[in-house]
This record gives C-alpha cells, structure tokens and sequence, in this order.
C-alpha cells in the first residue's frame, strides 16, 4: 500500500453555482460586492461554478475573461462552467475551467437568502435570523405504537419521539432520533438519538433491556443489573456517559 | 363463513400437531363441522397423531395442483363425526404451497365448515407464513422455557405483519396462549418457567395450559387424539381450552403439585 503515489477517492464537494442570468460589468459587480459583504467569510476561497444554462436569449457576447477576474477579486474561485455554448469551449479550456454538461438545472440552486452565510456572517440581517430559528421549532409528532414490539421487529421514529405503550421484547429494536418512552417493560434493544442528539433521553417502566444507547453510547444489560433493574428508569448522557437513575 | 385457526410456535417440537389434533377433535365434539389441515408439506405427523394414515390417497398439494378434488383428499375421521383430516404431501416441499392455491382451498373449506385448524410447521419461512397468512385466529403453542418463548414472541411479531388480516387493515389477528408441557413441580423448584412468567413475556391471553403427561405420548403413538383420553389430565385440559376458545368461562387447572395421598406414598403409586 505504502508503495502508491495516490488514491482516487469518489467525493463531493459543497460549491456555489452562479447562475448567470446577464451580463453587464457594472450591475454585475454591484450585485456581488452587495452579496460579499453580508457574508465576507463565505466568499473567501470559494469554488464556484458558474452556469451559463439560464443566459437570456437576447444576451449578447460575454467578456469571460472580465467576469472570471470580477469573481476572482471577490475572492470567489471559478472552477467549472456549466452549460458553456460550443464557441466559448475553446476559450474556457484555455483557461483552465473545466466544462459541465447542462442538466440538473435548478437542484444546487442555493436559496435566497442562504441560511449557511447568514449564520457565519458577523453583520447578520434580522431577516435571516428569523427563518433559521423558525427552522428549528417546527415540531414533528411523536410515533406512537400500541401493540408489543415482538423479537424480530424494529420500529423507528425518523426525526421525533418514540412512545411505546406497551413490552418490547427481547430481540425487538425500537429506534429514535429523539427521546424513547416505554410504557411497559423494555426488553430489547432502545436506541434514541441516532442521528447524534446528545440530549435524548429514555424512559421506562421497567429497564430490563439488552442494550441501551445515546447518541452512540450504550450500555449491555450486564452493566444496567448492578444499578437499576426491573424498575422504572431513566437514561441519559452528561459529558458523554451514559447515567442510568431510577424514576 | 369458517373460522381459520393456525396453531403455530415458531420452535419445533413444542406439540403443534398433538394440540392441532386435540382442538380439532375437541371443537368436532361440541358440534362444530372441523376440518384440519396439515401443512407441514414434507415432513407430514397429523395423520398419524390422527390414525388416519393408512387412509391417504390424496393430499393438500394434489389439491392445490388440481390433481384431485377436496372431496377426493379429505379424511372422514372415523372417531369422532363433524371431523375431517386434510393431509400433507410427504413427497413435495413447502414451495409446493402457492397463495392462490391455499387460498382457494380454505375458500371451498369455507363453504361447508365451521372451523378449519391449520396446523403450521416450525419455522418462519413459507410454510409456517402460509399457514398463518389467512387465519382468523392464533393459538400460540409455547413450552415453559425460554427459546420457546422468543420463538412465539417472534412469530407474535409475524401475526401482526404478515397476516391477510394486517394487510388488509381490518381486525387484527386473535391471538390466544397454549402453555404446553407444563410440569408444576419442575416450576416449583425454578427448573421451568412459571405460567405468569410467561404470560408476562408474551402478553396475549392464555387459552389453557397442558400439564406434562405420559398420556400424550401414549396417544399419539396410538393414532388417538389426546382429548380422547378422558382419565388422562392433558385431554381434560385440552377440553378445558376448547370450551375457552368458544368463549365458556372455565377456571384453570393442573397449575399446582398435586399433593400425593398417604396410602398413595406409601405404595409408591403415581
């Protein structure tokens, strides 16, 4: 292995598509300095792919050499041109930029205005602020499940709270991304948080589980009989250890 | 409209068959027109826990491949009126059980039957899906100790999912809990699960539980269903959960050590 040179890895990498409408020196750059300065840390040393599939049709002959150096100084790195017609091939080629086919029009499209620059930006508009936090209140119902959860069978409450109102048996998986309430005894497996949500917790009435766990933390029933057995219990994660307390 | 009854358990060896034979034979006693379907394809006992085998000519598959009529491979049993046996074939496989042709089998079953038993084989592969895929009703046959029960637990699981029933959104499956092979004196001691304890695990309700008994092997050898057998106390409590099963209120019994008599210690009697 140590004998290679390198190693060609499948990967992808966030960039900004610049999605060019027109083309006037002046308005151009107005519109860019207006953009960099509410987000300066963004925009530096920033791959950029500039598209050229939404051009309007009566858009005339573009100096690429004057936009390339207008994104350049505004610490933007052009690295590919997409949807480039068949007379500028040559040129961008020349340049160094890699060519793109047209397609997939639309799905990189950043929103307006982008979250990500908001949130690093020192100078944040209200605006923005406003929509990230509302973001993060949106409330998603928790799962709910009345029946036993058999050996054999695995429920997952994706992005909520998982509420058992009766056993899990031993061999049975009950998953959450947020926190697992068992009303009944826990046999099984009781995994919450496990998209990494450091502040779920579970509860049960009865922890009598083969493994437990926390954002990837977990405990096998041997550690969780010399504490708190066959009693209502709850779980949860300080300083990345698992605390189990009796309710 | 019959009703479909799968006894199944997931584990093998815990009386499927031996209960299979005993309800059928018991739910032909109280009136009901019963027929039972062995659907261990491959690997056929019902007949002869039935003492029916010298009398198969034709089987489940033949029919389903419409090589013969029901008529042709059903078995009236010879004991007992109102009961009817409808063997496996011993040369085929479970792959021989298609969906439309099980089907089309209980729906003719339907017609002129009250309760048709289908007595599933171990496992959770096809044959034991089949058996349970269009019931009405489970009886879940469990031995009193722990990979028996995870077996029932997993195969619980499966009556939830992988039913007509489910499938089709409407009352779920009606599960009931057969404890066999119950020996109260093994329980006392901590050598077998307790009754609660697996009532506990499995949470469905208990339909009867089965002492251990020399009786049920002694029958099955004979080709006699153990309900039959009216001295023995499998074949009491096997009566017991028949009548349970049509809804009768009877209390449970053969759960505690029989306290053995002086004169009876004394002779060294059983």
């Amino acid at each position: 292995m140590s004998e290679l040179c390198f190693q060609l890895k499948g990967s992808v990498v966030t960039a900004i598509v610049l999605e060019l409408y027109r083309y006037a020196r002046d308005d151009f750059s107005a519109q860019l300095a207006d953009k960099v300065r509410q987000a300066p840390m963004f925009f530096q040393q920033t791959p950029v792919v500039i598209s050229l599939e939404k051009l309007e049709p009566d858009q005339g002959a573009i100096d690429i050499d004057d936009l390339l150096a207008l994104c350049r100084e505004f610490g933007l790195r052009p690295m590919a041109v997409k949807g480039a017609p068949g007379e500028l091939t040559a040129l961008l080629e020349q340049r160094g930029l890699a060519l793109l086919p047209a397609g997939n029009a639309g799905r990189a499209v950043m929103p307006e205005p982008e979250p990500k620059p908001a949130a690093e930006a020192s100078g944040t508009p209200e605006v923005v602020v406003k929509t990230v936090v509302e973001e993060k209140l949106v409330h998603r119902s928790s799962k709910v499940v009345t029946r036993p959860v058999r050996s054999g069978q695995q429920v997952y409450a994706e992005g909520a709270d998982l509420i058992v109102l009766a056993p899990v048996s031993e061999g049975a998986e009950i998953l959450a991304d947020g926190n697992i309430h068992v009303y009944g005894a826990l046999r099984g497996r009781a995994l919450a948080g496990v998209k990494g949500d450091e502040g779920a917790r579970i509860f049960c009435q009865s922890l009598e589980a083969e493994l437990v766990s926390i954002a990837g933390n977990f405990k096998l029933s041997d550690g969780l009989r010399e504490t708190v057995w066959k009693s209502p219990a709850q779980l949860y994660l300080q300083d990345d250890t698992l605390f189990v307390k009796p309710l | 409209m019959a009703k479909i009854i799968v006894v199944t358990s997931g584990k093998g060896g815990v009386g499927k068959t031996t209960s299979s034979a005993a309800i059928g034979t018991g739910l032909a006693i109280k009136g009901f027109k019963t027929a039972i379907i062995d659907f261990d394809v491959g690997l056929r006992n019902l007949d002869l826990i039935m003492g029916c085998e010298r009398r198969v000519v034709y089987d489940f598959v033949n029919v389903i491949n419409n090589e013969a009529t029901l008529n042709q491979a059903l078995i009236k049993d010879k004991r007992t009126p109102n009961l009817f046996i409808l063997p496996a074939s011993q040369t085929r496989d479970k792959d021989a059980l298609t969906e439309e042709g099980v089907q089309a089998v209980l729906n003719e079953l339907s017609r002129d039957f009250d309760y048709i038993v289908c007595d599933s084989p171990a496992g959770i592969e096809k044959g034991a899906q089949m058996a349970l895929y269009y019931a009405d009703i489970a009886i879940v046959v469990t031995n009193p100790e722990v990979s028996s029960v995870r077996d029932s637990d997993r195969i619980l699981g499966i009556l939830q999912s992988k039913t007509r029933r489910a499938e089709a959104g409407e009352d779920p499956v009606e599960e009931h809990l057969l404890l066999t092979r119950y020996n109260p004196a093994r329980v006392q001691v901590g050598e077998m699960l307790s009754v609660q304890d697996v009532e506990e695990i499995l949470a469905i309700p208990l339909l009867g539980v089965i002492p251990e008994s020399e009786a049920v092997l002694k029958a099955s050898n004979q080709g006699m269903p153990v309900i039959l057998d009216d001295g023995a106390e499998a074949g009491q409590a096997y009566a017991d959960a028949v009548s349970r099963l049509l809804g009768e209120e009877v209390g449970h019994r053969f759960l505690e050590v029989q306290k053995k008599s002086f004169l009876k210690r004394l002779l060294g009697g059983k």
